[in-house]
């Protein structure tokens, strides 16, 4: 195991405390804003010290409070990305990738020029970090970090400076450039696409401590609770009274529902991401169906977004169902009497 | 006049020079006369260079200590108001209490005094006091100005520093220096000109012994206080010219350092 962290920190009334461990690869850690994500990046980094707790990596100890081990930031060799990127403006940008370039370097001019390269600042060397726009600066630092050849890779927030047309480009770009980067990489955001897109596994991260973890795919198809089903973008979540093993009532909703295999004992909950959920304008044969009426619409670019809700559901947000329907599709239905179908293989259980 | 421009003791001679004022004082018995002036002689520039010489050394003194005070001060983890407040304390009290608590320290019984007097080194009542004064007057405007600067450095920026595998020093002098250059100017220029103008503790410990301690503060005091309005003018033009220039020439190399740096953005 590459990296192991097990760390307690209080901070006046919020606690972080948080244990979790990453192989060499790009783990993504999501949370909504305060909830210590970049607190822990901090510690790892050295930058903060945790009151208790232990962070290994690759058989390094970085810190153990039992141990009375905390080794200073410039010793851990870890590569931190923040998120106003910290270049140092009155440095030119080839001095700033100098500087962190290891002493034991023999020919730091050509480790330089190599950074340079890969982030595309070969026309940049000698400006200054506010002669660049917020792309260049962000890749200047990624080619700091790269240069100063570290064992791990820490991205705190790295696209939320940028303009969102910007972000697209350099997330591909970002994921170029570390391609070749062979530890551990953690990524802090709130931005759950930005991490579905560049990250193998993801820990979801609410007030202080992890709700789930797991490889990226298992997190979003099963996220556990209702925390980390809503930070993974689920809309509609609902109250669940088990029936049966197989079937349980969505109070909420007033509806019965199948589910495909056996519900954990656990279940508190029910939910439905908004794409998975489907319209007919007849009841059929669909298992989960109920009618509904139409609450409201909303026209997005490429799709519709209408929200429902059965007849003797709960009023208010509770009992509507939101559902993301082609413009096609809805422009055909909407007139119609509806029926809402929730499919059995998209229900999420949660605690 | 010649025993009194070189005494034999300080103590004993500012003892005899408020003898020599209670004496003289017939026409204003406010007046302290500390030595007589002759109009006909030619000006005696002594204090130009008693001045120039002490507050560009002050200054020196001033620009290290302030530095590492502020350095220090900015790292403290505990008592820093304590602190803060100890080394800002030349610039909220009176200079005479300043000089009062100098002549203390330094005087023959003060703690630095008796260790010097065992190397037959004298302070007191001499141009050596009046850099002491200075120093001690000028050190909080520059401690503060730098200090202040300090505390805006993004900490970020630090922190990369760190991560990045600077070593402390490296990165006080790399990376928190250069980016404090304007207040590091700004403090710098301030502390020489109160270092020029510096009278009351520079009275109290180093006297006002013409060639040796009088510097153009004390002169203009003294030339007034004698009743020699011309010489008085001629040390006030003087005084306002260096002020001036030395101003404009700071304010010359700092708007350059803005100009480059608007070229750079950083303002």
């Amino acid at each position: 195991m590459a990296l192991e962290v097990n760390i307690r920190k209080k901070l006046g009334s919020f606690t972080l405390d948080v244990a979790f461990s990453a192989k060499a690869e790009w783990m993504g850690i999501l949370g909504a804003s305060g909830c210590g994500k970049s607190m822990t990046l901090k510690c790892i980094a050295g930058i903060e010290t945790p009151d208790a707790g232990y962070i290994r990596y690759n058989g390094r100890t970085l810190f153990d409070s039992a141990q009375k081990i905390n080794l200073p930031p410039r010793l851990r060799r870890v590569g931190y990305l923040f998120q106003s990127y910290a270049l140092f403006p009155h440095m030119t940008v080839l001095k700033n990738i100098m500087i962190g370039i290891p002493r034991s370097e023999t020919n730091p001019m050509s480790v330089a020029e190599q950074a340079m390269e890969r982030l595309c600042l070969q026309g940049l060397a000698s400006k200054r970090p506010d002669q660049l726009s917020g792309g260049q600066q962000q890749r200047v630092a990624l080619a700091r970090l790269l240069a100063s050849q570290p064992d791990m890779i820490l991205l705190d927030e790295p696209f939320s400076a940028l303009d969102s047309h910007l972000k697209w480009k350099l997330e591909q770009e970002l994921t170029q450039a570390m391609s070749s980067f062979r530890g551990t990489l953690l990524m802090v955001s709130h931005n759950r696409d930005e991490l579905y897109r560049m990250c193998e596994t993801l820990c979801v991260f609410d007030n202080g401590h992890i709700d789930a973890a797991g490889g990226m795919h298992d997190v979003f198809k099963n996220p556990g609770t209702v925390q980390a089903a809503l930070l993974s973008g689920c809309k509609n979540i609902c109250r669940a009274e088990i029936l049966s093993s197989r079937t349980l009532r969505a109070a909420d909703w007033d509806m019965v529902l199948e589910l495909p295999r056996p519900i954990p004992p656990d279940t508190r909950y029910v939910g439905i991401r908004r794409h998975d959920v489907r319209l007919h304008s007849a009841l059929g044969t669909h298992a989960n169906t109920a009618p509904v009426h139409v609450i409201g619409e909303v026209d997005n670019m490429f799709s519709y977004v209408a929200t429902v809700s059965a007849q003797n559901a709960a009023s208010g947000e509770a009992g509507q169902i939101e559902c993301e329907t082609g413009k096609e599709g809805w422009l055909k239905l909407r007139e119609k009497p509806l029926f809402v179908e929730l499919p059995k293989e998209y229900l999420l259980l949660l605690r | 006049m010649k025993a009194l421009a070189s005494p034999p003791h300080p103590y004993r001679t500012a003892n005899r020079l408020i003898t020599v004022s209670g004496s003289r004082a017939s026409g204003n018995p406010a007046v302290i006369v500390f030595f007589s002036i002759n109009k006909e002689a030619a000006m005696d520039y002594s204090p130009l260079w008693i001045s120039l010489k002490v507050a560009l050394l002050a200054t020196i003194f001033t620009f290290v200590f302030g530095i590492l005070a502020a350095r220090y001060v900015v790292r403290l983890k505990r008592f820093q108001g304590l602190i803060d407040g100890l080394f800002t304390l030349p610039m909220i009290l009176p200079p005479t209490v300043v000089g009062f608590i100098l002549l203390l320290i330094f005087g023959k019984n003060g703690w630095i005094g008796k260790l010097l007097g065992l190397m037959n080194v004298t302070v007191v009542f001499t141009w050596i006091a009046a850099v002491i004064a200075a120093t001690v007057v000028s050190f909080p405007i520059l401690y503060r100005t730098v200090r202040g600067a300090f505390e805006e450095v993004d900490a970020d920026m630090i922190h990369a520093a760190r991560t990045l595998g600077l070593k402390e020093s490296a990165i006080f002098f790399r990376i928190v220096l250069p980016n404090v250059v304007p207040s590091l100017i700004a403090g710098t220029i301030l502390a020489f000109a109160r270092a020029l103008g510096e009278f009351g503790t520079t009275i109290m410990i180093a006297g006002n012994i013409p060639g040796r301690t009088q510097t153009m503060a004390v002169a203009v005091y003294t030339a007034v206080q004698a009743g020699n309005r011309e010489l008085a003018y001629q040390w006030m033009l003087i005084i306002c010219a260096i002020s001036f220039s030395s101003m404009f020439l700071i304010n010359l190399v700092n708007s350059r350092h803005r100009r480059n740096s608007v070229r750079r953005g950083v303002l």
